[in-house]
């Protein structure tokens, strides 16, 4: 079964997940066709789509942790920024090369850092963003230090560029159906499979036959290629890129999209970044208790459905169960 | 009868404990062969040590040639299968995926996986019932078959089990045992570790026990007739 049809067949079975994939779709098209201010929430929702959904094949389905993802995005966003401002470089053979950058440090990296487990992998990879985030704020004759870099042109091919913000947003709604729909494909896949048996249990996986330490990498590899390709996209949609856009705070804001979404589901991820991203918009009537009431309802959503969002219908169904 | 595998001199250490102290062993070809002892023998890292999963000294030969030493991707291509203790089998996953899993080294030879499976679901229908339940959500002697069925579908060459009787209700623990009678039968060599010393010697041709990381008697079950003469064996 493709993955595409996968997805539509676990939402058909499941009404509540079909109801809020319906909500979020009806909610990207009265975007879309109304404009204002929410097309730039929703193109920042659907840049966190990409980087949370690779995130999660490596924490979700392969168990591991990362709080360093947001290195590949700075490799990648920057390099695309450099190349196309301060060597007029196209968009899109720019953002290959960042993309190519990214997937080499992630190699490089993460050759020798996978082999560490649980707390000191976490911290490895904190490292590693850190001194990602470092090196973006210091190496000011490329990366303009604090100033950051402007004027970085947007997406396309050589006099075909998506200027309009409905255009972006379009684009960027695409490229997320995309990876999630690849996530889906990979969690079905042989490497999905391996990658949630690693989760489950490492030495019940390696007795099976299955190389530990080879798909914990290429989950790696695949993660850092998602937050490779947000952190071009994100360079090109907004025009601008300064050492904070890829600071400690995406890292935690992925975490909070990951669990809110829910950790190891195909969707959970996509649909935990659209809730935190619209979340602050739908308490701005809130004025100074708008980051309150955001907080209050993280934590409620936590608290409710510890298995995130995605996790509701089951817990609905399982409730109905108990009733019956 | 020819030795399927040979152990020699195999010791193992979890930093300055010895855990495993130059174990000298054997298993015949069609043999049952049982490893007895009380907990903290070192008899789960005797079976983590057979497969690598642990680092090692010593030599392992199967059906006369080297298993790779921290190498269990190589020994279960050998066909050194091992069902662990606590059975390891992915919870979140459907009991068809756990089974698909198992013949993880068959890639894509579809006729063989659905002879390899038939075979499972024919020795344990329970799970041909399950096949769409998560993992997680059978019961302890359920999910002990599903460790079976699992290792099955990789099609050993010889079956390593550590402690299948834990935590399971006797009649279960009977049904299974049973069951493992049979695939011996069928001529699969077994490394049955059990600290339910009477049963396992039920089935065994020879047992070892094992004591403080080392082989301390080699048991031909003949030879217990009752928990007078196990006890024996067992203080020496």
């Amino acid at each position: 079964m493709t993955s595409r049809v996968s997805i539509w067949v676990e939402s058909r079975r499941n009404g509540a997940l079909l109801a809020l994939w319906s909500l979020a779709a009806a909610l990207v098209v009265y975007v879309f066709i109304n404009g204002g201010y929410l097309i730039a929430v929703l193109q920042f929702a659907a840049i966190y789509v990409v980087f949370v959904t690779g995130l999660n094949i490596f924490m979700g389905y392969a168990g591991q942790v990362s709080f360093g993802h947001n290195a590949f995005a700075t490799i990648s966003g920057y390099t695309s920024a450099v190349l196309t401002t301060s060597y007029g470089w196209e968009p899109l053979t720019a953002a290959t090369l960042g993309l190519a950058g990214a997937l080499a440090c992630a190699l490089i990296v993460g050759y020798p850092t996978l082999r560490l487990r649980g707390h000191y992998l976490a911290m490895a990879t904190l490292a590693i963003g850190l001194i990602a985030y470092e090196i973006a704020v210091q190496w000011g004759s490329v990366t303009q230090g604090y100033m950051g870099i402007s004027g970085i042109p947007p997406l396309g091919i050589g006099r075909w560029a998506v200027v309009s913000d409905r255009g972006v947003l379009l684009l960027l709604a695409l490229i997320a159906a995309l990876g999630v729909l690849a996530s889906a494909g990979i969690r079905r896949s042989r490497l999905g499979r391996a990658l949630v048996a690693i989760a489950g249990s490492e030495d019940a996986a390696r007795a099976l036959g299955i190389d530990v330490a080879r798909y914990k990498l290429i989950a790696f590899l695949i993660s850092a290629f998602y937050a490779g390709v947000a952190g071009s996209l994100f360079v090109h949609a907004v025009g601008f890129v300064s050492p904070e856009v890829y600071g400690l705070h995406m890292v935690v804001l992925a975490f909070t999209m990951l669990y809110v979404g829910g950790i190891g589901t195909v969707t959970g991820a996509a649909l935990g970044a659209l809730i935190v991203s619209l979340l602050p918009e739908t308490f701005r009537a809130f004025n100074e208790y708008q980051d309150l009431a955001y907080g209050a309802v993280l934590i409620l959503i936590l608290i409710y459905a510890p298995g995130g969002l995605a996790s509701l219908p089951k817990l609905w169904s399982a409730r109905r169960k108990e009733g019956a | 009868m020819a030795a399927a595998l040979e152990v020699e001199g195999l010791s193992a250490r979890y930093g300055h404990v010895e855990a495993l102290r130059h174990v000298d062993l054997h298993v015949d070809d069609g043999e049952l062969v049982a490893i007895l002892g009380p907990n903290g023998a070192g008899k789960s890292t005797l079976m983590r040590a057979l497969l690598g999963l642990v680092p090692t000294e010593g030599q392992v030969r199967f059906c006369g040639r080297a298993v790779p030493r921290r190498n269990p991707v190589a020994a279960t291509a050998l066909g050194l299968i091992l069902v662990p203790e606590g059975r390891g089998i992915f919870a979140p996953m459907t009991v068809a995926e756990n089974l698909e899993l198992g013949a993880y080294l068959l890639k894509g030879n579809q006729a063989e996986f659905t002879r390899r499976q038939d075979r499972v679901l024919t020795l344990f229908p329970r799970l041909k019932e399950r096949l769409a339940q998560v993992a997680g959500s059978m019961s302890g002697g359920e999910q002990q078959m599903l460790a079976i069925g699992r290792a099955l579908m990789a099609d050993p060459k010889i079956l390593l089990l550590d402690e299948p009787s834990l935590g399971l209700a006797p009649r279960v623990v009977e049904e299974i045992l049973e069951k493992l009678g049979d695939l011996n039968r069928s001529g699969l060599p077994i490394i049955l570790v059990e600290q339910k010393a009477p049963l396992a010697l039920k089935l065994a041709r020879r047992a070892y026990l094992m004591s403080v990381g080392s082989i301390a008697a080699e048991i031909d079950p003949r030879h217990v007739k009752s928990h007078d003469d196990l006890a024996r064996f067992y203080l020496g």
